[in-house]
């Protein structure tokens, strides 16, 4: 018997049980089901809620692949035995299976974890309210991993994802009802419940947060540390890192966000594939090119000079801004989410445009915060509503007008 | 309840679980997020909400046939500000580092919705000693709400209660701490407070059919 008749006859099974929902999700996660509705209307829509799902975690992997490689990498590197990169993308110090298997074996328990206990909690929720899962966590269960630095402990993600499902989707009444994005809410809940494990010199390179205890344990090895470059320019320190560098996503950071190639390359994809909004993508580069401009012009105006705490992140290029810290990923990933994004065309605009705004101005005006992203999303994500609300109050009203010169 | 007739004691149990205070008509929400980060002050900030409220309660009940209805309010406030003065002062007297924790939230009580609704609504119609067990009720309502917000925050913010290190030390690491377990930051901030608050209002809600709206 096939996979696909084997899970039929163990749906039917328990048809009518309280275990019902969680073989149903099952069934028709991996297949079409082999029943059609038989009353009502038809409405057929090749791509359903699972299917959507499906393409942004497709759209989502190369970041994924990337990082393991990333994560070996930066390890390797810190702790010196390869070169920094020189020829590109493809240079072979990064492509190494080395590199991919320190990675690998480091992101697949956070991506176990992440899916197992998201999606434990969503059954369970199932079952108790007795209605049929939802594909929410699909899209979630992978952003997690993505988003966290590479030495978080697996606990402590746990814990965050059970807050984030529980208190930022379960109790607004599940999928599709959530204010607030469920991976950022995990991010948040992390940030502020265990800020030593996410910010930082240590977090960032696999394995240096174990050196460093093996050091105060009295091993005789050298210290390694990695410093986002956000970390670095808050604190007003040089930079090490070149453009392309940064562009192709040669530098620590959280695991999937380093890469803005991979990520433009996903972005392209959702675009083409109607998932995700260029409006909003579109936008919310526009909004941090406009702030960074801003403070570009405030520097060399002379306002803000160097003994300024500032200075660092507002003389930095506005286009760095974009290519730098988890901006691009944010953007293209998170600010998308059809769910807590703003509904209406003219809302993504303006929804967009404040992400990026807000996101530069968090940066720099707020060192302790230096991923402003995540925070201008959450923000931004309460207030996609309101912004929604006066956009349709706003063409109702011009319609109501256009109807009063007609009858007049 | 030999002491109490049995209208009596509703008024001093009803507040504690169906009608409370803070999770039924969510008042005094404001002290409650704001100084439930320590047992120790949760615990004593319930204990003048008692005072005040059983005293100003029994003073209220007294003055209802004398108090002209046009400045009643003004009248309760400045019974509930003698009271809270006192109070004040007491604790700077035998407990000056709670006081400074507390800080203006002990002032504070005067605004706190709890007291000025239970004057109005029931110190206002009814005795002396209905309304002193009312006032006791209500503040006991409040104060264990408060006292179980208290207990979540400090175990999981600081790993402590009442400041004893019940999951080991964090920095010689030991208990909890030598596995790996740190303590949860967040939990000490005041947007958790409303978080834990809700939760309880969640199980309360889910576990008494009778509060279930619509």
């Amino acid at each position: 018997m096939s996979l696909k008749s084997n899970l039929h006859s163990l749906k039917e099974k328990y048809k009518g049980t309280k275990m019902a929902p969680a073989f149903n999700a099952l069934h028709t996660f991996l297949y079409t089901p082999n029943d059609t509705t038989h009353n009502g209307t038809h409405i057929k829509v090749a791509d359903d809620l699972k299917r959507t799902m499906n393409t942004v975690i497709l759209a989502m992997l190369p970041c994924l692949i990337f990082g393991m490689f990333n994560a070996g990498y930066q390890h390797n590197l810190a702790v010196g035995d390869i070169q920094a990169v020189t020829s590109g993308f493809f240079s072979s110090e990064f492509w190494t299976l080395d590199n991919f298997m320190i990675g690998f074996w480091k992101i697949i328990p956070l991506v176990i974890v992440s899916y197992g206990v998201g999606l434990g909690v969503e059954f369970l929720f199932a079952v108790i309210k007795n209605h049929e899962v939802e594909e929410g966590y699909l899209v979630t269960g992978m952003l997690v991993p993505l988003i966290v630095p590479i030495d978080i402990p697996l606990w402590m993600l746990a814990i965050a994802v059970i807050f984030g499902v529980v208190i930022g989707k379960e109790v607004f009444g599940g999928t599709g009802m959530n204010i607030l994005n469920p991976a950022l809410t995990i991010r948040a809940f992390l940030f502020f419940a265990y800020p030593t494990w996410m910010s930082g010199d240590k977090v960032w390179v696999e394995g240096a947060v174990q050196r460093t205890n093996d050091i105060a344990a009295g091993a005789n090895l050298d210290a390694i540390s990695g410093e986002t470059i956000l970390g670095s320019l808050a604190q007003g320190k040089e930079i090490a890192y070149s453009v392309s560098d940064m562009f192709l996503g040669f530098i620590p950071g959280s695991i999937g966000e380093t890469s803005t190639l991979l990520i433009i390359l996903g972005g392209l994809f959702l675009i083409f594939t109607k998932i995700g909004s260029w409006r909003i993508m579109l936008s919310s580069a526009l909004g941090a090119i406009v702030m960074g401009l801003i403070f570009n012009q405030v520097v060399s105006a002379g306002i803000i000079t160097e003994s300024s705490k500032f200075y660092g992140l507002m003389s930095t290029p506005f286009w760095e801004h974009l290519i730098i810290g988890g901006f691009a990923f944010g953007v293209v990933f998170m600010a998308t989410d059809p769910v807590t994004a703003s509904q209406t065309n003219k809302g993504k605009w303006y929804y967009g445009f404040f992400i990026g705004f807000i996101s530069i101005l968090i940066r720099v005006f707020n060192p302790a915060y230096p991923e402003g992203v995540m925070l201008a999303i959450l923000l931004m994500n309460v207030f996609a509503p309101t912004i929604d609300h006066y956009i349709i109050q706003g063409n109702i009203k011009q319609r109501l007008k256009r109807v009063k010169v007609k009858t007049a | 309840m030999g002491l109490l007739s049995k209208k009596d004691s509703k008024l001093i149990l009803d507040p504690l679980t169906d009608n409370n205070p803070v999770t039924i008509q969510v008042l005094g929400i404001c002290s409650a997020l704001a100084i439930t980060a320590q047992l120790k002050a949760s615990i004593v900030m319930a204990l003048s909400v008692i005072v005040v409220l059983g005293v100003g309660n029994v003073v209220i009940s007294l003055m209802r046939n004398i108090i002209p209805s046009k400045i009643r309010i003004i009248v309760q406030l400045v019974v509930v500000a003698a009271l809270v003065i006192i109070v004040d002062q007491v604790l700077k007297a035998y407990s000056y580092e709670l006081s400074k924790t507390l800080s203006v939230f002990v002032g504070l009580i005067i605004t706190n919705c709890i007291i000025m609704g239970r004057f109005e609504a029931f110190a206002l119609a009814n005795g002396p000693w209905k309304s002193f067990l009312d006032g006791i009720g209500n503040a006991a309502g409040y104060g264990l709400i408060l006292i179980i917000v208290g207990f979540f925050r400090e175990l999981l913010g600081s790993g402590t209660l009442l400041g004893f290190k019940v999951l080991g030390d964090p920095i010689e690491k030991t208990g909890l701490y030598a596995l790996g377990y740190e303590n949860n930051g967040f939990m000490l901030l005041s947007p958790m407070a409303l978080i834990v608050l809700g939760i309880i209002i969640w199980i309360q809600r889910s576990r008494n059919k009778a509060l279930i709206e619509d």
